[in-house]
């Protein structure tokens, strides 16, 4: 293999392992915040014990979301240099602002909040958590920044001296419409992906019938957030797949596998393709569904991928401009499935709250345990989606992927890295998963009288 | 309006910033992790010493973030030249603080001894490791490495030149010495006693070290034709400071050690940062091949940004974490006899070692 495959498998693999953590620190550190606020408001031990359990598992996942994400930044450089020499003038803004104005807040507040329950006053602790997830939101918010002038350049002009891009406006990098877009679905994708841990783990805990008091309102927390948190994942998914079909036609296209221009066009809810003969052999599709939700009309016009095609070369020269459209069109769908079966089962699990049925329900509360799996599923195959639909280009319609890779970095080095990367991954993953899987089983640390001190041995993060 | 070259000079100047507090604050919790098990004799002592790091290690390492995002959005072609050319180093240095920093989060979080002691090991060579390496690659950057046209055309074994080891053999020493002036601070009774004398043991050969690599630097400085202006009270004073460790642990101020080993620290990569200006990044292939700030760096309008940024939050930054080590200024106990000055010691105080491995369950 060459180095740009093997550099594009590793980003894949590094970045796709990266995201695991990511959507559940997010989430999760917005949801202790969440709870221990109802703890500080109702003086409610319940909710404080609620607080110390989940803190565990938010901090294996810090650890291993913290420890990944140094590779992510330092991969640009070494693995594309090309592409970093190319748009760091523009790039490069977002990430630096990632770093002084998030990473400092979330990792300082952190280690204040963990350790600074006995030195801080109630008040000042609980700012701190918040702090911790405002510098989660923070994050992301740079690093979509980033993200979205990729699949949508803006406020920038091509300096003729270097033919690079330069910055000229960050509001309008900071405030790319395909990153108004992006940034909610990803938030809303995280706090998701929290409550289905949350729902997942309480379930486990009130099929045995331990802890009752504790997790049946950790459940309930969690279907409340999760379904409104899926409500949003589904609005602001068909935003973006709008806009998409403004500044990307080509991706939304690819995602739909529609090889013609159809007016209307159907929404493909099951195909089968000849990628080589650019048609489909079988396709069931819903008639105008997707006219209507990419342009919001009932007879709306949806460009095909040969016609893009064609353009393009004439726009770009000679070349292919199509992704690889089986793995967008499924990867595509199934986040969507992925996404309404995760709103279905908080909607239900809604329902049986409401009609005091949770405890009582087992298959549901034994569904929840294969359930916390589909967010995972879900952000993966987005990640994947959105990726894979904006080849051949790294910058679309500025820079091509296999421009990106760095010239002077051989085979062997991008090898060597790829499987030194890959073997560590699954050696965490597997301790990750052990770990995990022990904290989310035992009980919830018990308070002392006065309901302040941890009565549990070491403090939470347990160094 | 500031002219280009200005804008230029502050980044350079930020960066330069950056790294001295990356090496500043992670000095030490490397040197704190190699030591581990010098200094840690049994299970709570371990973990005594990892709590004297405990609140601080990650934001620590988040100055190595920032100067790495700071040095992609200012000087792009510097960051990319930089990351490709010291590919296979950087993997190591990635590879050695995962598993550093998984290790330190994971350790007290499995029962069984052979984790632990796998976990120790990943503490001790993931600090160990990048301590080394770090010195290497700005030895490597000062010294130059061949470099054509932005692009890498050494191998790996060109990394290894004999000025490079000598500075990563001066990191190594100047961390593992800061570290352990460290835990005179942190730690209390018998423990800051053993960690006074790893200080006394290290304070003369590190001094060597960094009189050895500071000559070296000066006698390469005079002989290239394109060198930075090195005030020379800089480098003497990071001598001076470092010589008088010895001295300062033996009259027990380990408040002024600690500051000595910090500046001297500081100093040092100030050093090198100012006799590498205006270069950036040195080719070995000849000036024409170096990278400066002049041809690495973004536009004009980027850096205007960059330092509106940069100048309004890194006070903010200084100021909360400087908050955090006041918050968090007491000593570790490994008892937690006496007064109880922290919830750290407090928590000390609670769990006798032989349960040592109860917070797991």
């Amino acid at each position: 293999m060459n180095p740009l495959d093997l550099a594009r498998w590793q980003f894949g693999i590094t970045t796709v392992y990266h995201f695991l953590f990511v959507p559940l620190t997010i989430g999760l550190a917005f949801m202790l915040a969440t709870m221990q606020t109802i703890a500080y408001l109702r003086k409610d031990d319940a909710f404080e014990r609620m607080t110390r359990f989940f803190t565990k598992l938010f901090l294996i996942n810090f650890a291993l979301g913290l420890a990944t994400g140094i590779v992510q930044e330092f991969q640009f450089g070494m693995n594309w240099s090309s592409y970093s020499a190319f748009v760091g003038d523009v790039f490069g803004a977002p990430l630096a602002m990632e770093g002084l104005l998030a990473f400092f807040l979330e990792s300082t507040f952190l280690g204040l909040w963990l350790f600074g329950r006995d030195r801080l006053s109630p008040k000042l602790h609980l700012t701190c958590i918040w702090v911790v997830s405002i510098g989660t939101m923070l994050s992301a918010y740079f690093i979509l920044a980033a993200n979205s002038w990729m699949q949508n350049p803006v406020g920038y002009e091509i300096n003729q001296a270097t033919q690079r891009p330069e910055l000229k406006n960050i509001f309008a990098v900071l405030f790319n419409k395909v990153q108004l877009v992006t940034f909610p679905h990803i938030i809303f994708a995280s706090l998701l992906t929290a409550s289905l841990v949350i729902i997942g783990v309480s379930a486990h805990h009130l099929l045995r019938k331990r802890n009752v008091e504790i997790f049946k309102r950790a459940a309930k927390m969690g279907m409340v957030v999760g379904f409104v948190a899926a409500l949003g994942v589904a609005f602001t998914g068909h935003i973006q797949a709008q806009v998409m079909t403004q500044v990307q036609p080509m991706k939304m296209a690819a995602a739909e596998a529609l090889w013609e221009t159809e007016q209307p066009a159907g929404w493909s809810l099951f195909a089968v393709g000849d990628v080589k003969g650019k048609r489909n052999e079988i396709n069931i599709t819903i008639p105008h569904m997707l006219s209507v939700l990419s342009t919001d009309s009932w007879d709306g016009k949806v460009v095909g991928i040969n016609e893009l095609q064609a353009q393009y070369s004439q726009q770009y020269g000679p070349g292919s401009y199509i992704p690889v459209v089986g793995v967008s069109y499924w990867t595509f769908r199934m986040m969507v499935y992925v996404g309404f079966a995760m709103m279905g089962y908080c909607a239900l699990g809604l329902l049986l709250i409401r009609l005091k049925r949770l405890e009582k329900t087992r298959w549901f509360l034994l569904l929840a345990l294969p359930v916390m799996a589909l967010p995972f599923l879900g952000t993966s195959l987005g990640w994947i989606f959105t990726e894979m639909g904006r080849q051949p280009w790294s910058v679309f319609g500025l820079f091509k992927t296999a421009q990106s890779v760095s010239k002077s970095v051989g085979s062997w080095s991008v090898l060597i890295t790829l499987v030194g990367f890959s073997l560590i991954y699954s050696g965490l993953a597997i301790t990750d998963l052990v770990l995990m899987r022990r904290f989310a089983r035992v009980d919830p640390p018990e308070l002392d009288p006065e309901g302040s001190t941890a009565q549990e041995p070491t403090p939470a993060i347990a160094y | 309006m500031t002219s280009h070259s200005n804008l230029q000079t502050l980044w350079f100047t930020l960066i330069a910033v950056l790294w001295i507090g990356y090496f500043f604050l992670e000095g030490f919790d490397f040197g704190v992790g190699i030591l581990l098990r010098k200094l840690g004799k049994d299970e709570s002592e371990r973990q005594q010493l990892i709590r004297t790091i405990g609140p601080f290690w990650d934001g620590n390492e988040v100055w190595l973030l920032v100067a790495g995002g700071a040095t992609f959005a200012a000087f792009p072609q510097w960051y990319a030249t930089m990351f490709s050319s010291f590919y296979l180093a950087l993997f190591a240095i990635l590879v050695a603080l995962i598993f550093r920093n998984v290790a330190i989060e994971l350790r007290a979080k499995t029962a069984t001894k052979r984790w632990r002691n796998f976990w120790d090991w990943c503490i001790v060579l993931g600090s160990a490791l990048p301590a080394l390496l770090w010195g290497v690659a700005f030895g490597d950057i000062l010294a130059g490495v061949p470099v054509e046209n932005n692009e890498y055309v050494g191998n790996f074994l060109h990394l290894l030149q004999p000025y490079a080891l000598v500075a990563g053999l001066t990191t190594l020493a100047l961390f593992t010495l800061h570290g352990a002036v460290f835990l005179t601070l942190r730690t209390d009774d018998d423990m800051a006693d053993r960690a006074r004398r790893i200080v006394k043991l290290l304070a003369w050969p590190t001094t060597l070290l960094v009189f050895a690599f500071l000559t070296w630097s000066y006698l390469n400085a005079n002989s290239a034709e394109n060198s930075g202006i090195v005030p020379p009270f800089i480098p003497v004073t990071a001598l001076l400071l470092v010589a008088g460790v010895d001295w300062l642990a033996r009259t027990k101020h380990d408040g002024w050690a600690f500051f000595a080993t910090g500046s001297s620290i500081a100093l040092v990569t100030a050093t090198i940062f100012l006799n590498l200006y205006p270069r950036v990044f040195v080719s070995s292939l000849g000036a024409s091949h170096d990278l400066t700030i002049f041809n690495s760096s973004s536009s004009h309008y980027t850096l205007g940004v960059m330092s509106i940024v940069a100048l309004a939050f890194l006070p903010l930054v200084l100021a909360y974490q400087a908050w955090t080590y006041w918050v968090f200024r007491h000593r570790v106990s490994k008892s937690g006899f006496g007064d109880v000055s922290s919830p750290i010691d407090l928590l000390a105080k609670k769990k006798p070692p032989a349960t040592a491995d109860s917070d797991t369950t």
